[in-house]
């Protein structure tokens, strides 16, 4: 971003990585295969790079709303330096904190999560991910992200992209609305589950795996890191990948 | 005779209203401690919301046979108590069936649908006896359903069944009076479900029909009357408060949390940039941060917990409760009520040495929540438990410190390396290294 405002360019979207997709070494292929769609489909775009920092949502949920506000502010303040008006992101946590939260602190932009600029670049032709037959025919199951299911209400997005892979989509028992959570939500992610007599991901994994699917397609980094955890859990690595949405079509593109 | 009868009903009708009120006056005191909210944007969404979710109790139909079961309740509570107007007519003015000559046929027509009404929620409420205590839905015994709130549940369905009873009967017995030609009883025509009770009563003698076919009706009545002031103690207020609290509902995109203003000031102060509000101009005391006791949720929050009817669907939904934890979000409403109450009662008030968070919800409970929606999205009437575990949370962070150890060294991380893990910022953009080459 730095060098583009360098060379008096803006670009029309800010990629937001996030902490999973910087330093997170699965979800870092995430990031790389959603640029290179990006590149290849030669969207102007910026990544903040070392600019970026937390958006403060697991601060948040966690009740350090300081903590929150002080990142949320600094971050409105590099956003208004580079003039940024449209943000895309991967991460749902990302993706509904910048949305959602970040008017209230006067950073009002227009957010994107990746499942909705993948279906769009679908819709509008410029990826065909089809035509690689890379997944043709194959099951893939979906899990749907709370943050971005019902805390925003973006459900279809995503099965569209999957669906543009000419794939079979099958449904878990519980799915959209209904959706079972990864167990990462809500700051869960940086701490140890409270005494229980089971995991969350198991339990979720074990809906993924009565699909007979062998991909489950996700869309958030920490679904991602939940369910590949699940799926180590049962031992079934060999049978069952997960993939972000992202991966799949770069696959299917052959980036 | 008909004097006396006339005077006790309406004692007995005074005692109610002013039970009831006094009663409702307690529980707007309750929601009143809670913290100011404005709810009252957007009214034609409100409107709709509760148009939809209350009245036509949309999110029921989640679950279609408890809902089916459940709309003939509604529907029967809400037709069946037309007829309570008759009762009060006829009892302050001591006549009897004062509408059935006005009528006429419709007047059976009527009365054969509240009848048909009467036996659905008959068999809805035996259905729903059946559910709860030999089939034994899971959601209906966990361990915050105690004692009380599984009594309660059970006498509500019980008194529905004994006031649908007393319909039936009533109209029976009134029938073979009219057959007999007894003094006062207006032909009603005679009405389907109940007609098929006559044999019960065809060979009693008028005057032992007129003491049953009386104690039917102060039966009925006294039970409605009896059954309104119940139901403001009991779990079973939501027939009421659904409504109200559809409208003032959360509009927001359910993701979004809040901003707290009073830390927006100080933060702005800290990082140096212009505060919209004067400094001077704040108010002296700036309050918790977060919620140690009922007194610091918004009002909304209190008028959730007298809303929850303890169905139990949040909880079954919750992937903390469904893997052992101890969160239950229906736990943390029925907590959160019984703290209300505790406090409107007691002339202490706040200052009784208690708080709801400690004494009524424990930290192992809200550090459980994955923030996940499931239960905000289960309620039938727009509950939402979620805020109140985040305003708790808020307060055990910002007042105590006494977040989980792994959370406090999260913060540390975001502190210092602007990430919730401890890597170097430095190493942000290392992902692109081998991009960078092509």
């Amino acid at each position: 971003m730095a060098e583009m405002a360098a060379k008096g360019e803006s670009p029309e979207i800010l990629f937001w990585v996030g902490c999973a997709g910087s330093f997170d070494d699965r979800y870092k292929s995430v990031t790389k295969a959603f640029v290179k769609i990006l590149n290849k489909v030669g969207v102007s775009f910026a990544v903040l790079g070392q600019e970026e920092t937390c958006t403060g949502d697991p601060a948040r949920r966690a009740g350090n709303e300081f903590l929150f506000q002080m990142q949320a502010m600094s971050n409105i303040q590099v956003f208004e330096g580079y003039n940024v008006k449209k943000i895309v992101t991967a991460c749902p946590h990302c993706f509904n904190t910048l949305k959602n939260e970040y008017p209230a602190l006067g950073g009002n932009y227009e957010v994107i999560h990746h499942s909705t600029f993948l279906q769009q670049l679908i819709d509008e032709g410029k990826v065909k991910p089809a035509d690689g037959q890379a997944f043709k025919g194959q099951k893939i199951t979906y899990h749907d992200s709370c943050y971005l299911g019902r805390a925003n209400n973006v459900y279809e997005a995503p099965r569209k992209v999957l669906e543009a892979l000419d794939i079979e989509l099958v449904e878990m028992k519980r799915c959209k609305t209904n959706g079972l959570c990864c167990g990462a939500g809500g700051a869960q992610m940086f701490k140890d589950a409270e005494p229980g007599n089971k995991e969350i991901n198991v339990e979720r994994t074990e809906d993924a795996l009565e699909t007979g699917a062998g991909i489950i397609a996700s869309a958030c980094p920490f679904c991602l890191t939940m369910l590949s955890d699940g799926i180590k859990a049962k031992e079934k690595e060999e049978e069952i990948k997960v993939y972000d949405l992202a991966e799949l079509i770069a696959q299917a593109e052959d980036l | 005779m008909h004097i006396i009868q006339q005077l006790i009903f309406i004692l007995v009708l005074a005692s109610a209203t002013y039970l009831l009120f006094k009663r409702i006056q307690f529980i707007r005191k309750g929601i009143k401690l809670g913290k100011p909210l404005s709810r009252s944007d957007n009214p034609s969404a409100r409107w709709r919301s509760m148009a939809l979710v209350a009245f036509g109790q949309k999110k029921m139909f989640k679950k279609p046979l408890p809902a089916l079961l459940h709309l003939f309740v509604y529907v029967g509570f809400l037709v069946i108590n037309i007829e309570v107007l008759e009762f009060i007519i006829d009892g302050i003015a001591g006549t009897h069936r004062i509408f059935a000559p006005f009528l006429g046929g419709t007047y059976t027509i009527l009365l054969s649908f509240f009848e048909f009404l009467a036996v659905a929620v008959f068999v809805a409420c035996a259905v729903f006896l059946i559910r709860r205590n030999i089939v034994k839905v899971a959601r209906f015994h966990k361990p915050e359903m105690t004692a009380w709130p599984t009594l309660d549940a059970n006498l509500i369905l019980v008194f529905e069944i004994l006031l649908t009873s007393a319909i039936l009967l009533m109209n029976a017995s009134d029938q073979v009076l009219q057959a007999k030609g007894a003094e006062h009883y207006t032909p009603t025509g005679q009405l389907f479900f109940s007609s098929f009770l006559i044999p019960l009563f065809q060979n009693s003698e008028v005057s032992t029909l007129i003491i049953l076919e009386r104690f039917f009706w102060w039966f009925h009545i006294i039970g409605i009357l009896g059954f309104a002031v119940y139901v403001t103690y009991s779990k079973h207020l939501h027939i009421f408060m659904a409504f109200p609290n559809t409208y003032f509902a959360n509009l927001k995109p359910m993701g979004q949390i809040d901003n707290m203003y009073n830390v927006t000031n100080e933060v702005k102060l800290m990082l140096g940039l212009p505060s919209e509000t004067d400094v001077s101009e704040s108010p002296a005391e700036v309050g918790r941060f977060g919620a140690k006791d009922v007194n610091d949720l918004t009002w909304k929050s209190l008028m959730d917990s007298f809303t929850c009817t303890e169905c139990g669907r949040c909880t079954a939904e919750c992937p903390a409760n469904q893997t052992g934890k101890k969160l239950s979000p229906r736990g943390i409403m029925m907590a959160t009520r019984d703290r209300v109450e505790e406090v409107a009662k007691s002339e202490k008030g706040l200052e009784d040495g208690k708080s709801l968070l400690g004494d009524y919800i424990s930290k192992e409970e809200i550090n459980a929540c994955t923030s996940c929606n499931a239960c905000v999205e289960a309620c039938p009437v727009l509950i939402d438990p979620l805020s109140i575990i985040l305003e708790l949370r808020r307060y055990v962070s910002m007042e105590e410190s006494g977040s989980p150890a792994a959370w406090n060294a999260m913060f540390q991380n975001i502190e210092t390396n602007f990430a919730p893990w401890k890597f170097a910022p430095t190493d942000r953009f290392n992902w692109a290294d081998d991009l960078k080459e092509v």
